[in-house]
């Protein structure tokens, strides 16, 4: 299989009043076509950043270096006229606040339609049936009465629902799902996550979700990457990673999530908090949180390396272990 | 048996809501929270689940008459707190305390963490001097794991973590006797979620508080509580031990919650049995009639929309209002 999108060496960092702050560093990922890549990470890990970098979203104090493609085409040096080409066409994304990402004053049909009229250049009889259809599609109730509808006419969930439709109109290549049932309910955040597995499964196309729910990993994803202070620092199947997580800042992730299906004792804690991106620990940023560091690890930044199985991890202990 | 500290009777709280009339206003009441009881032991947790709108952080408010109840008793230690002057409830508060969802929004941005910390000594500890009482600050802070040296920040200095640390001393200084939790760790990334929740955990044991935890999370609730009390539009849906609640939901509506929550594990979470509910929670100025949930309920039947369904023992330790729930 061949990647629809490859990020390569990825650097994002913000000019502040203070400094330079780096949110993502020296980032590279791939998704295949049919594929869901799952980001997770704390906040301020630089999850989000590393996609808005991809969609030319950035804030105006950033700069990003590195490569992103999108087949041939590289995403970050593209202008602004050529990007606008293919957003929304080929690579669309689904936010996480579906009320401030809707345009408040717009119909719902208006605001679904101007993605292929804009795109398409079908007229706008066609672009309310298929804005109709595709409501149909992602189970909105009486499609037909909601295109008239105004974003806060509607509850979170079908606000969610419009949003998916919406990055589904164009029938893109890459899906960017930035913590999509963050903002719900359960009950409700289940009825979105089957929708994105059905979209999965039907459209072929490659889906990246960045989130910070583990269960909702679990659930949807093929592959897993784990981001801490702008660095990738574990890669792998979802299989392999929630079964045998080699990175202690996973395995720390992954036991310190509390679980509904396992009656536990106290809870297991990451000692600390996230490190300031201003002010990085040295050598590995983990160092000063994790149960395993030794010298090395205060001297020297791990890199990240493939393992046997196709797995990825930035930490020195598998390799002083091996040493001892 | 102890007596309970605290016990909720029938407790309203009904909010006017315009719903229409140009000139002359029509009002319906929205009911937040409508006829909910429960008693709350010492060192005893019960979490209040539900989803967002089910009335939990009001009934939280209004167990601490932040908001005042419509109808029905909030007795704390024998004592009607609807029925006191404000007087009387400032007094009573001393022992009724509250943590906030947003850590750094329920913080002074002008009082640095000390003064935050002290100040209920200064309202309800007149007496003590400057030194004392920045010994039992620092050594509050200590408690709650932020060191001593930091009394001299503001707010804005600190993680939401440690702003949620500092909501707690403020919240245990003290010493109270039960304490309201409103989703504190929500706001909250999952690794200092854990040291929260541990946190008011020993603090629990140490001090036998009484605590009401109110979240949307049902993985944490299941962790921190005792009892479980399942809310759904202002009504009590399932009140129960953990262990039952958990392993032997009886109400539709509990067991749909606990299928929804996703299971960090790919293999459960691809293999399990999810009730899906469809719709969106009804509108709390126009709820169903009969039983709240029968719109989304999977075993409604004309029955529920008809009667609304009591309370009724479900086993030991186990109550739930359904018409279906031994079908």
């Amino acid at each position: 299989m061949t990647s629809v999108l490859e990020i390569d060496k990825l650097t994002v960092s913000f000019s502040t009043p203070d400094g330079a702050v780096e949110a993502v560093t020296d980032v590279s990922l791939s998704v295949e076509a049919g594929e869901c890549l799952g980001l997770v990470g704390e906040s301020g890990s630089g999850k989000s950043q590393t996609f808005m970098a991809a969609m030319g979203l950035l804030a105006d104090n950033a700069t990003a270096n590195g490569h992103i493609r999108l087949d041939s085409m590289d995403l970050l040096s593209a202008s602004e006229k050529k990007l606008n080409t293919v957003r929304g066409e080929r690579i669309a994304m689904i936010f996480q606040d579906p009320m401030t990402s809707l345009t408040p004053h717009m119909k719902i049909g208006r605001q679904l339609a101007e993605v292929l009229i804009e795109h398409q250049g079908v007229d706008k009889e066609t672009g309310r049936r298929r804005s109709r259809e595709m409501l149909d599609r992602v189970h909105i109730p009486e499609a037909e009465r909601r295109l008239d509808m105004y974003p806060h006419e509607l509850s979170g969930g079908l606000r969610q629902r419009v949003m998916i439709a919406m990055a589904l109109m164009c029938e893109p290549e890459v899906i960017i799902a930035d913590e999509p049932t963050t903002a719900l309910d359960v009950t409700v955040q289940a009825q979105i996550l089957d929708l994105l597995t059905e979209v999965k499964d039907d459209l072929g196309a490659a889906i990246v979700l960045i989130t910070h729910d583990l269960g909702v990993v679990a659930g949807l994803a093929d592959r897993v990457a784990v981001m801490y202070a702008g660095r990738i620092v574990e890669q792998g199947t979802v299989a392999d990673i929630f079964a045998a997580p080699t990175h202690p800042y996973t395995q720390g992730l992954l036991a310190c999530t509390p679980r509904l299906d396992v009656e536990t004792e106290a809870l297991v804690t990451i000692a600390g908090q996230p490190p300031n991106l201003q002010n990085l620990p040295s050598g590995c940023s983990f160092h000063p949180r994790c149960p395993h560091v030794f010298d090395r690890c205060k001297a020297e930044r791990p890199s990240l390396e493939n393992l046997s199985n196709g797995q990825a991890k930035a930490c020195f202990r598998a390799a002083q272990e091996a040493a001892e | 048996m102890n007596e309970p500290f605290l016990q909720v009777r029938d407790l309203k709280v009904h909010f006017p809501v315009r719903t229409g009339g140009l000139f002359v206003g029509q009002y319906t009441p929205l009911k937040a929270v409508d006829g909910v009881s429960f008693d709350l032991n010492p060192g005893e947790t019960l979490g209040v689940v539900g989803e967002s709108g089910c009335g939990k952080s009001t009934l939280g408010r209004a167990v601490l008459q932040l908001i005042g109840a419509t109808d029905g008793v909030v007795s704390w230690l024998g004592t009607d707190l609807t029925s006191l002057n404000k007087k009387e409830l400032i007094a009573a508060r001393e022992n009724l305390q509250i943590v906030f969802q947003d850590p750094l929004a329920s913080l002074d941005p002008r009082m640095t963490a000390g003064d935050i910390i002290a100040e209920p000594l200064r309202n309800y500890r007149p007496t003590l001097t400057k030194a004392g009482r920045r010994k039992m600050v620092e050594d509050m802070m200590e408690r709650v794991g932020l060191l001593p040296r930091m009394i001299n920040r503001y707010p804005h200095e600190f993680s939401g973590g440690q702003c949620q640390r500092i909501g707690i001393a403020r919240a245990m200084i003290l010493r109270p006797k039960l304490v309201i939790c409103d989703e504190p760790v929500s706001a909250l990334d999952v690794s200092i979620q854990a040291q929260v929740v541990n946190l008011l955990m020993d603090l629990q044991r140490d001090f036998g508080l009484a605590l009401l935890f109110i979240s949307h999370d049902l993985a944490i609730v299941r962790h921190i509580s005792h009892r479980v009390l399942v809310l759904y539009l202002g009504k009590v849906m399932e009140l129960a031990d953990k262990a039952a609640l958990y392993a032997t939901p009886r109400h539709p509506y509990t067991q749909a919650l606990l299928s929804a929550v996703p299971i960090p594990d790919p293999t459960k979470e691809r293999n399990k049995d999810r009730i899906l509910l469809t719709g969106d929670l009804p509108s709390p100025i126009n709820p169903p009639s009969g039983c709240v949930f029968r719109t989304r309920c999977p075993r409604a039947t004309s029955v529920c929309a008809e009667t609304v369904p009591e309370l009724e023992s479900a086993g030991e330790g186990q109550e739930v209002a359904c018409h279906h729930w031994q079908d």
